[in-house]
């Protein structure tokens, strides 16, 4: 099995927005991968891992649309056990998100993938759409915001959890398909690749790149194609006309009791 | 043609509530391209829910239908089929509906299937093609300029309101039945979150508790609040991801979007990603143990105190009121 894990890098969530000429000023910021995405190649690693062997079940490939000069985040995913990395030189944040999903379409086919895995969403743009438009664009079955997942090694299946707006639906998917994962596909008993004892605890999170992982991410291939490789045109149909921060909220009052808070409530602000 | 259409999740007998900002944002874009709101409704046997939502009419101009076996129980690789083959019939400018977990599914694929550019969870229409959104956590709005036809949105229903009947009655057009497929993908079924209580992002109060609740046991409190006030439980990432509560319960960027009209933060930080999911509330509440906790920064009231004190005090004087 070959699985494709899309990654993507951002400017620090947690650094603080700047804005300039109606837009967000990224020039000074850090850029850090996508925690969504490592979820996703947490994912792709207990799938392909047999706990307690060296075996694996499956090459796990990363997969980034980037200036191949700007590529950290892949190789902090080959330093955590992806196999090999893919980067397609480009300016992501200059084209649309179907020519994105056309670009890792083109790499899924030429690769001959058996599965997508991506993270539901970036948490910059937040626009969850690629997993869904590239389950499109390749016609395959898909399953977005998957919570857990367990491959059926025999039937060449995989049955997905997904978080659904009234709890949790079952949807079992022939492979070669893409899944979008979200938050809760990295607890401990998530992700079960029928080989691994079920019973097995992973600890919570994305793992972090072991020492002797960095060394080796060093020397594991990095492939790099072009948008005219692939034969993609990148257009640019949705562009940003502006960006600005949110009103702020209008600074409120501490209370000193619950009587006050009560009393507050009922009598200014009417809502009990 | 700029006509717009919406999708329209039933429940097999009308339009689900869920279902209905997103008709609003479509009236608002009709209104925009100057064309008309067309309504659809898919299904294994759409009539009895199409002729309800026709007679609450909604302002739209036709209610079409597409009736396919496999069009239930949802996926979203047969509902695309389906809205691929109506969007295309019809000639619409735009289409879309409520950022529900299934539209959220359906939009993006079938934008792909038309090669066509979509804006998802818009909170505002702007004009004809220009929407607004909330990026990074809700720490900026981008207004998003859509470029050709047709394209796909999806609209955050705490934005819209719901939409009323009214108009006048539409007419149901069944669409011949296309070919959809699956693509060997089967539902085996839904574990609901049984609930007595009102849907997190339709409910009027909300009462949330975050990581300093403990565990689950500690939520007993905060549902008392929540009976009391006839309003929603919620919960944070770090109470959900502990396991305290289930996981939908979860409001946040990662969890659901709500903005109720009273909203309850207790023991609840105030991480960004969970800021992004509650700050549209008309009053917000918050009651933590550390006064330096960023969620007072965007509580209307903040009282620095322990639940454990706060919360059985104020269940008790929210009862005295109820009488």
């Amino acid at each position: 099995m070959k699985i494709l894990v899309t990654v993507k890098r951002i400017p620090d969530p947690d650094e603080s927005l700047k804005f300039a000429n109606d837009a967000i000023d990224s020039s000074s910021s850090k850029w850090v991968a996508n925690a969504f995405d490592e979820y996703a190649v947490e994912t792709a690693l207990r799938l392909a891992e047999k706990i307690g062997s060296k075996d694996r079940l499956a090459e796990v490939i990363v997969l980034s649309i980037c200036p191949k000069d700007k590529r950290q985040h892949v190789t902090q995913f080959l330093a955590m056990g992806a196999d090999r990395g893919v980067v397609v030189d480009a300016d992501d944040t200059a084209m649309d998100s179907q020519s994105v999903a056309k670009l890792i379409a083109e790499v899924f086919k030429k690769e001959g993938c058996d599965l997508l895995l991506s993270g539901k969403l970036s948490q910059d743009a937040e626009g969850n759409e690629l997993a869904q438009r590239v389950a499109g664009l390749l016609d395959l079955p898909q399953a977005a915001f998957a919570a857990t997942v367990s491959w059926d090694q025999g039937n060449n299946s995989l049955t997905i959890g997904r978080e659904v707006d009234d709890g949790v639906e079952t949807k079992t998917l022939p492979l070669p398909s893409v899944v979008s994962v979200d938050l809760r596909i990295v607890l401990p008993r998530s992700v079960h690749n029928g080989v691994t004892p079920d019973d097995h605890k992973y600890s919570e999170g994305a793992r972090l790149a072991s020492l002797r992982g960095i060394t080796m991410a060093k020397r594991k291939k990095v492939a790099v194609h072009t948008p005219a490789d692939l034969g993609v045109t990148p257009t640019a149909n949705v562009v940003y006309a502006k960006v600005v921060a949110p009103p702020a909220r209008e600074a409120g009052q501490m209370v000193d009791s619950v009587e006050a808070l009560v009393d507050k409530l009922v009598t200014e602000a009417k809502v009990l | 043609m700029s006509n717009v259409l919406v999708i329209v999740e039933t429940d097999g007998s009308g339009a689900k509530v869920s279902a209905l900002p997103g008709i609003t944002a479509g009236q608002q874009l009709a209104a925009k391209t100057g064309g008309e709101l067309h309504l659809l409704v898919l299904g294994s046997s759409p009539g009895a829910a199409a002729a309800t939502v026709a007679e609450a009419g909604y302002g739209a101009a036709q209610v079409h239908t597409v009736e396919h076996a496999d069009l239930e129980p949802f996926t979203a690789e047969a509902w695309s089929d389906a809205v691929v083959e109506v969007v295309r019939a019809l000639g619409v400018t735009a289409f879309g509906g409520t950022a529900s977990s299934a539209l959220r599914e359906v939009v993006p694929r079938a934008a792909a299937l038309l090669d066509a550019p979509m804006v998802g969870e818009i909170t505002t229409v702007v004009g004809a093609s220009a929407f607004t959104r909330e990026i990074s956590a809700g720490r900026a709005i981008a207004q998003f300029e859509v470029k050709g036809s047709p394209f796909g949105f999806t609209a955050r229903a705490s934005d819209f309101e719901p939409a009323e009947p009214g108009g006048g009655a539409a007419s149901v057009q069944a669409q011949p039945a296309p070919s959809v497929s699956r693509r060997g993908a089967a539902v085996v079924g839904v574990e609901k979150t049984e609930s007595s209580r009102p849907g997190l992002t339709e409910a009027d109060v909300v009462v949330s508790g975050g990581r300093g609740m403990r565990e689950g046991e500690n939520f007993k409190v905060l549902e008392e609040l929540t009976d009391l006030l006839g309003g929603a439980l919620g919960a944070s990432r770090a109470a959900t991801d502990a396991g305290m509560v289930p996981a939908d319960l979860q409001v946040g960027q990662t969890g659901k979007v709500v903005a109720p009209n009273l909203y309850f933060a207790v023991a609840i930080s105030g991480a960004i990603q969970h800021l992004a999911g509650m700050k549209g509330s008309k009053t917000i509440v918050a009651i933590n143990k550390d006064a330096e906790a960023p969620i007072f920064q965007v509580a209307d009231y903040g009282l620095v105190a322990k639940w454990e004190d706060a919360l059985p005090k104020l269940v008790e004087l929210v009862r005295a009121r109820k009488g």
